[in-house]
Parts: structure tokens; sequence; C-alpha cells
């Protein structure tokens, strides 16, 4: 499974937990700048569904994609409950809205199960693999492919 | 500290030496003949062959050379610097700059015209050789006559040269001959790392050589200044070399001492004994354990720091410097007597001169710290922004303490943004001075004569701005040249001036700079712009134009109208980049013409691209910010102005003529039907092609200084919207590119050519 084997290091390494639409993901904690709560976003003109704007980021503009709308779930209607997780992608910082953070997991490669076949292309993009933690399913995600690359570039 | 980097400050510093040069021949061409001008040219062309003799970049020093040599000659008064003479100088200088830049960044220079060029250069040189020759050898024969300096009142010293070097067919007399060396370092020599033992030493190494220390200046222990150089050296010198090589010893030391080379007693030895002084065996290792110090003007030093004690730094180095135009202006001094009454008059002068020229001290910093700190203060300002609209929102009786702060801290704010502000801002200076170059260039290929005016040169505007100013204002250059100025012959015929005159100036009008580039060759040829139009389709056979509508035909793309298509200038990629770059720093670029007085173009810039003004309006609930520059006016359109067009078109009737009314919020797909126009607001633009719109907003919150954040930095380029920025309330708002909205509502509707003629 070439998602499962690729980006694979030896050792323990720790993972952020998160809550959409009651499925669970992670994040790896080193990609996660902060934490913080929602405060309502600026729309971007003819941005994709998902991109709920910008926000002032301590003066920065940071853009904010709805997680659950990414993965192509209901769109998320963010209340002061919901929570911005400011992640690092490459060279970009943005921000993913989900529903609330739940854990921090520490994990050995050994844990991380390689994506279930059975998944369909577009699912499986953004998982890296899967976890069986006390019984739940938590999913490895991909950041860089939950940013949109494709869109950025045709537009 | 490598290689490569002393290299990189070399060129830094070559490129202040090319303006110091240019802006110094300038002068000389408008009839300047201060000394030291001459001095600073000289010097400007003397370090960088100097520097490039360092780093081994030989074309560059033997360019470097042959100028040198010649502007010896100015500086001697064996050459006068006239019209031609200079004309050769400032191209000179131009090779020189292309000379620089082939060095730095490996490129080709035209070999011809440098080889040229220095032909030219040596004519000149060799030009008043008769003269030159006459002179020197009566000072070589005549010890009596020998270069007492003339010193007139700037403190300039004639440094007689030799032209030994160049002319290979007359080698120096080898009979060995002795020179009275008078050498008095400055303290500048030792701050620039020399060393007037090495320098001893190797004039030791020239023949027999006696050396007298002459202490006299030396102050009590009490007022000695450890930086300052107080010894001075009479030397005797046997040597079978020339006036020359000894010269040449001091060859990186020469600004920063006084050297005075005479040829004592004839030729034959034994010419200690008419000496003033006997000489007196010294050993030079005795030399490495002196603490260098000394010059005589200590308390020379002390009255000028008095006058200046509220800047004290300055105060040093400018006493400092006013010491070297004193001892300069002493050499011949008979006693120390005379030299204290001279002092003060001449520091005095010394001193206004180099409050006038030399400026105050600066530092180099990378423009990437500048830029960050620019950010901070950015930052700053939006969080009290937030931090006072909080306590205005919680405060109830609106009078408590806290207030009273944030109004001062709002003060302290605006004033550290101004001042952040103000570290980027630069004169347009560079840039004017680059223009010249092109001036003489164009007239030179176009064998027009042409004169260019600056004037403000010191106005200051963002370095952003100025680095992309020099495009548009060269290609403006040359179209005013090219095609604004006649032949000479055609100004004669017109009664006017053979040369021609372009005038480029710059000022701070209403917290904008304003650049003017002015011509007094012919004018706009209104009905050859308007005949190239029909032509190329931009306007209908019948429009009726107005004369300040076909001036502004030319800024229209694909649009020349030179009879026939030169090198310089003419293939129809001309006014319209120039207009479009200008628009793309927020500018406004105007053009007003007089048939047969010339035409004037007005560019108004901002002062800088980090912060703009901007009108805050609501489009569907968002907040948006219309850049201030683009808004002609603002209007409340009233239902009887509004015409439907066709399905979804409208126009808006203002003063009866027709504009196309844009709905922003659809254009930026923020709803999905046109709002209806009487209970919005329209602001009146003026877009790219010359033409009007009116974009339809739904109120107009405010005008407001705003600080540009970039978008891209963390998202992506969005059409239709220029930049971000962060309101009072913490907010993210997006500032409108209305050239795009522009254009969208453009492709949905008129097709760009006819756009031009329905506004027409």
């Amino acid at each position: 499974m070439t998602y499962a084997a690729k980006n694979l290091t030896t050792g323990g390494r720790e993972l952020i937990a998160f809550r959409v639409g009651g499925q669970e993901f992670c994040v790896n904690i080193m990609s996660v700048r902060e934490i913080r709560g929602w405060t309502p976003a600026t729309a971007m003109p003819h941005a994709p569904n998902y991109m709920l704007g910008v926000i002032n980021l301590r003066g920065a503009v940071l853009p904010i994609i709805d997680f659950s709308a990414r993965l192509g779930m209901k769109p998320a209607e963010p209340t002061v409950r919901h929570v911005i997780i400011v992640a690092q992608v490459k060279s970009q910082v943005v921000g993913l809205l989900v529903d609330a953070v739940s854990d921090i997991l520490t994990v050995s490669d050994a844990d991380i199960q390689p994506t279930p076949d059975i998944a369909s292309d577009f699912e499986r993009s953004f998982a890296r693999g899967v976890l069986a933690i006390e019984g739940r399913m938590i999913c490895l995600v991909e950041l860089d492919s939950v940013f949109p690359h494709e869109e950025r570039e045709a537009a | 500290m490598d290689m490569n980097e002393i290299k990189e400050i070399f060129f830094q510093e070559c490129e202040e030496q090319l303006a110091e040069l240019e802006s110094g021949l300038l002068k000389l061409n408008d009839g300047d003949r201060d000394p030291e001008t001459v001095n600073a040219v000289f010097r400007a062309v003397h370090s960088i062959k100097g520097g490039a003799g360092a780093f081994g970049l030989d074309d560059l020093v033997s360019f470097a050379h042959v100028f040198e040599t010649t502007l010896d000659c100015v500086r001697s008064n064996r050459l006068e610097p006239n019209q031609d003479v200079l004309k050769v100088m400032l191209k000179s200088a131009d090779v020189l700059a292309d000379l620089t830049n082939a060095a730095r960044d490996g490129g080709s220079v035209d070999e011809a015209r440098s080889r040229q060029l220095i032909k030219e250069l040596e004519a000149l040189a060799n030009g008043e050789l008769p003269q030159a020759a006459a002179a020197e050898p009566v000072a070589k024969s005549t010890p009596t006559a020998a270069p007492v300096p003339a010193v007139n009142e700037e403190g300039f010293q004639p440094v007689a040269f030799s032209f030994d070097d160049f002319e290979a067919s007359e080698p120096p007399a080898i009979v060995p001959s002795t020179f009275e060396i008078l050498f008095r370092p400055k303290s500048e020599l030792y701050a620039k790392g020399n060393d007037a033992t090495l320098l001893l030493r190797d004039l030791s190494r020239l023949g027999e050589m006696s050396i007298h220390c002459d202490m006299d200046e030396l102050p009590a222990l009490g007022s000695m200044n450890p930086e300052a150089a107080y010894f001075a050296w009479k030397i005797s010198l046997k040597t079978d070399k020339g006036e020359e090589a000894i010269r040449s010893v001091f060859e990186f030391a020469e600004w920063d001492c006084e050297l005075d080379v005479t040829l004592a007693g004839g030729d034959h030895a034994g010419a200690g004994e008419e000496l003033p002084m006997q000489p007196v065996p010294f050993d030079l290792s005795l030399l490495d354990e002196e603490v260098p110090a000394s010059t005589g003007a200590a308390e020379d030093d002390e009255q000028l720091a008095a006058q200046q004690r509220e800047a004290r730094d300055n105060a040093v180095s400018a006493a400092a410097t006013a010491s070297n135009v004193l001892q300069m202006a002493q050499t011949a001094r008979a006693s120390a007597e005379s030299t204290k009454c001279v002092a003060p008059a001449s520091a005095a002068q010394a001193a206004a001169q180099q409050a006038a020229s030399a400026a105050t001290p600066t530092i180099r910093v990378d423009l990437d710290r500048v830029d960050r700190l620019i950010n901070l203060v950015g930052e700053l300002v939006i969080n009290q922004a937030m931090l006072s609209q909080s306590v205005i929102e919680n405060d109830t009786n609106g009078t408590s303490s806290i207030n009273m702060g944030l109004e001062e801290l709002q003060q302290l704010t605006r004033e550290i943004q101004d001042s952040v502000m103000a570290i980027r801002a630069q004169p347009v200076k560079p840039v004017f001075q680059r223009m010249s170059r092109i001036v003489r260039e164009i007239a030179d290929m176009t064998g027009k004569s042409v004169r260019l005016v600056t004037e403000g040169e010191n106005t200051e505007v963002d370095k952003t701005v100025i680095d992309k100013l020099a495009g548009p204002l060269t290609h403006m250059i040359r179209n005013a040249v090219d095609h604004g100025l006649e032949t000479p012959e055609k100004r004669v015929a017109a009664g006017k001036n053979p040369e021609g005159t372009v005038r480029l100036t710059a000022k701070h009008r209403s917290g904008r700079i304003v650049i003017e580039l002015a011509d007094d060759g012919a004018g706009i040829n209104r009905e050859k712009v308007r005949q190239k139009a029909i032509d190329n389709d931009l306007i209908a056979a019948d429009a009726n134009l107005s004369d300040e509508e076909i001036d502004n035909l030319i800024f229209h793309a694909g649009f020349s109208t030179a009879d026939k298509i030169s090198d310089i200038s003419g293939r129809g990629v001309g006014m319209d980049v120039v207009k479009r770059s200008i628009q793309a720093l927020g500018g406004r670029i105007n053009i007003s013409s007089k048939p047969g007085q010339g035409s004037v173009f007005t560019m108004s810039l901002p002062l800088t691209l980090a912060v703009l003004d901007g009108m805050v309006v609501t489009v569907a609930n968002q907040t948006l910010v219309v850049p201030l520059t683009a808004i002609v006016e603002t209007l409340q359109p009233e239902a009887s102005a509004i015409h439907s067009f066709g399905a979804s078109q409208r126009l808006i009737s203002i003063r009866n003529s027709f504009c196309p009314l844009v709905d922003v919020g659809r254009i930026l797909n923020f709803r999905a039907v046109q709002a209806n126009p009487v209970e919005g607001v329209a602001l009146l633009v003026e877009s790219e092609g010359g033409g009007q719109r009116a974009l339809m907003v739904d109120a107009i919150q405010g005008q407001r200084q705003v600080v540009i954040k970039s978008l891209e930095a963390n998202y992506t380029h969005v059409p239709g919207i220029a930049a971000a920025t962060i309101l009072g309330d913490g907010r993210v708002a997006l500032i409108l590119d209305v050239d795009a909205i522009v254009a969208a509502s453009r492709g949905q509707s008129l097709k760009p050519e006819m756009s031009l003629a329905a506004a027409g």
C-alpha cells in the first residue's frame, strides 16, 4: 500500500486528534501551529464551497477551510464551540475548521494501518492511514492534499 | 566575510561613486567650476579604479585609468571642461557604469564604444599636451618654482601629474634625483586601516631615504585625541625613480594625507646639505611602537565640535573632515601663528560645506529588516484600532483615563508608522540620474540636441515605487525625445532654440508624489493620432472626440504614431504599457499637449505601497475597500437615471452621458441576483481603457487609510481582488481590484474595441 508506506518513519509520533461530523481524524502535531476558537471569516469571491474565507491571525491573512465540506460531507455551521486548527502546509499557513479537538495521541508507526482498499479515490487521497485506538477508528490526514492545490493552479 | 561579500560591497560602493560621478559631471556641464566638484568627480573614478584593481577587474581599471588621466587634466586646469569635453566625459561615465555592471553580472560591453572613448579621452588629455609638457619640465628643473601649490579659497590644491606611464616613448630620466617629501597623514588615513609606517617603508625601498618626524603638532597629553593624527614626516629621498613612483606609494592614501613632493637641489647627490633641516637617520621599526596620532587641528576640532554639540557624532566626523580641508588650505603655511588665524574662517566655511554636502552619517540596512519592522508596525496600528474600538464599546461614560491613554497611544502609533515609512522613503534622484543617460543616448541616436532639466530630485518616495518607476519613465523619456522633440532644423524653422528641453520634475502634492515630464517639442499631432485610431479601428470614423480624448488615445494598446518604426521607440508597445505600470502602482497618468509648444505627462503616484487610502464600502454584507485613486465621484442613483439595456445590462445616465452600471456583488459572486441600484450607491471609477464605469455597492462606510496585506502569502490570487487589509474591528476586508472588476464586466458585455467608441 503506497499510502501507508509513504512518509513513515520509525519510532513513536505524536498526533492531534479531532472530530468532524461524528468521525475522528488526526494530523501530525508537528504541522500544527496553534489551535484557536472560531471567529467569523471574510468570504472570498469565486471560492469553492469549503473555503469559508479569511481571518486575521495577528496581522496575517489566514484562509479557513471547512474540513467537513472539504471531505464532501455536510458543510459546517460554525459556532463559538468550533475550533480552528492552524497548520503549516508547505510554505503556507491555513486554518482547518473542525468540530472539536479530542486528544493527543502517541503512536508508533506499527499502529498505523494502511488505508482500506474499499475507500474511493477521493477520500483515500486525504488519508495516509488509519489508526485503531480503544475501539475507535481515527483517520490520519494528509494535510498537503486537503489544501486545494489543483484549484489554486486553476485560479 | 568572504571575497564575494567584499566584492558585493565594492559594487554597491561603485554604484554610489557612479552616481556621484554623474551628478558631478552634470554640475560641471551646467557651468559649475567649483574645484571641489572636479575633485569629487576625480575621486569617484579614482576609487572605482582602486577597488577594481584590488579585484583584478582589468577592463574596468584600464578604462578608469584613462578617464582619470583626462579628469586630472581638468583638475589641474590644463583642460577646460567645456561642453564638448563634458560630452565625452558623460559618455565615459556611462561606459564606466556598463563596465561595472559587466564586471558584476558577467555581461558584455560594447567594446568598440569603450575603445572609441578611450581614444577620445586620450586625445583630450594629449590635446593639451604641448602646454602640459611645457609646464612640467619647468617644474622639474627649477626647484625654486616647484609646486608651492596655489591655494584657492576652497582649499583645493592642484597636484602635478606626470604622464610618464602613458608616454612610453619618453621614459623618465634615470638620473637619481633627490626629492623632498612632506607627508602629513590625517586621522582618516589610520581610520581606513592604512599605516604610515608601511607607507614609509615602501618609500624607503625606492632609494636612499632619510626621515625627520615633525612632532610640533603633538599637544599636551591631556588635550590629545587618541584617534587623531599628530605626526608629519619630512622625507628626503634620493631615487632614480620619478615623482610618479613616489606618488604611487601613496596611491591609496592620497586623499587622507597631505602630500607634497618636490624635487630638491637638482640631479646631484649630496643634495642633503641643501635641505632646510638636517636629515636624521631614523629607525623604521620604532614606528611600529608609535601610536598613530595627530593633526594640528585638534583645537580647531574642538571649536567645531562646540558649534555642533547637539549632534555629537556628526560633529566629530564633520570636524575631522573640516580639518582635512583646513589642512589642505594650509599646505604652504609659513608659521603656526598664521595658521591659527586662518583656521577659524576656513573651518567655518568647511563646516558649512560639509553640512550642505556630506550630510549625516548613514547605515546600510537589509530591506528585509525594514519590511519586517513595517509589518510589525502595521500590526500595531491594527491592534491599537481594535483596542480602542473595544474600549469605546465597553466604556459607557467615555471619559475614563483609559480613553485618554488610548488617544495618546493612537498618536504614538501614528507617529511610529510615519517614521517607519520614512525609512523606506528614498529620494527619486537615482532614477532621475539614470534618465539623463537615456536622454544623452537617444539624443545621440536621433541626432537631436536635448537638454534634460531635472527638478525636485530630492523628493522622497517609497523604495518600491522608485524601483518600479524607472521602467515607465525610461519609456516616456524615449518617447519625448524621439517623438516629442523636433529635429534641430525644424526647431529653428519654428523659431525655437535648436536645443530641445525635456523637463523632469518631482514634487509632493497632497500626500502623493507628482512626477511631470514636459518637452518643448511639437506637441501631439491630433489629426495624425485620430487618423491612426480610425485606421486601427479604435474609434469610429465619425466619432466626435475632444482634444483631451484624442490625446488619451496614445495610451491605447498597439498605438504608435511614429512614421517609421525606429530602434528607440515606436513599436507600438509604448504608452499603454506605461499606463498599466503606473496604474499597477496605484497611480494615474495624464497628458496635456499644446500644438507647437510641447506635451506634459503628469503622473501622480502614492508615496508608499504599504498603505493605501481607500473607501470602505459594504456589498452584500461584506466589507470591501475600494482604492480612493480609482474613484472619480460617488453618487446616489435615482430610479429615473437607470436604464435597462438588453437582457441584463443597465446603464446609468450621468449628466446626459450613459455609463455602464457594474454590480460588484454579482461580479464577485456574493449574491445571485442583481441588486436594486436605487438602494445602493454608485462609485464612478476611471478604468484602464479611459472609459468610466459606475460600480454599484450597497453603502459607503467611510474613508480610511489601510495597511495592505498580501492574500497570496497564505492563499492564492483571487480575480477581482487586489489584496486584503485588516480593519479596526480585527476582521479582514478585501481590497477591490477595480480594473479587474471593470474588465470582468466588459467581458460579459461590451467588446474592448467597442467600449471606447461607446464612451466617446
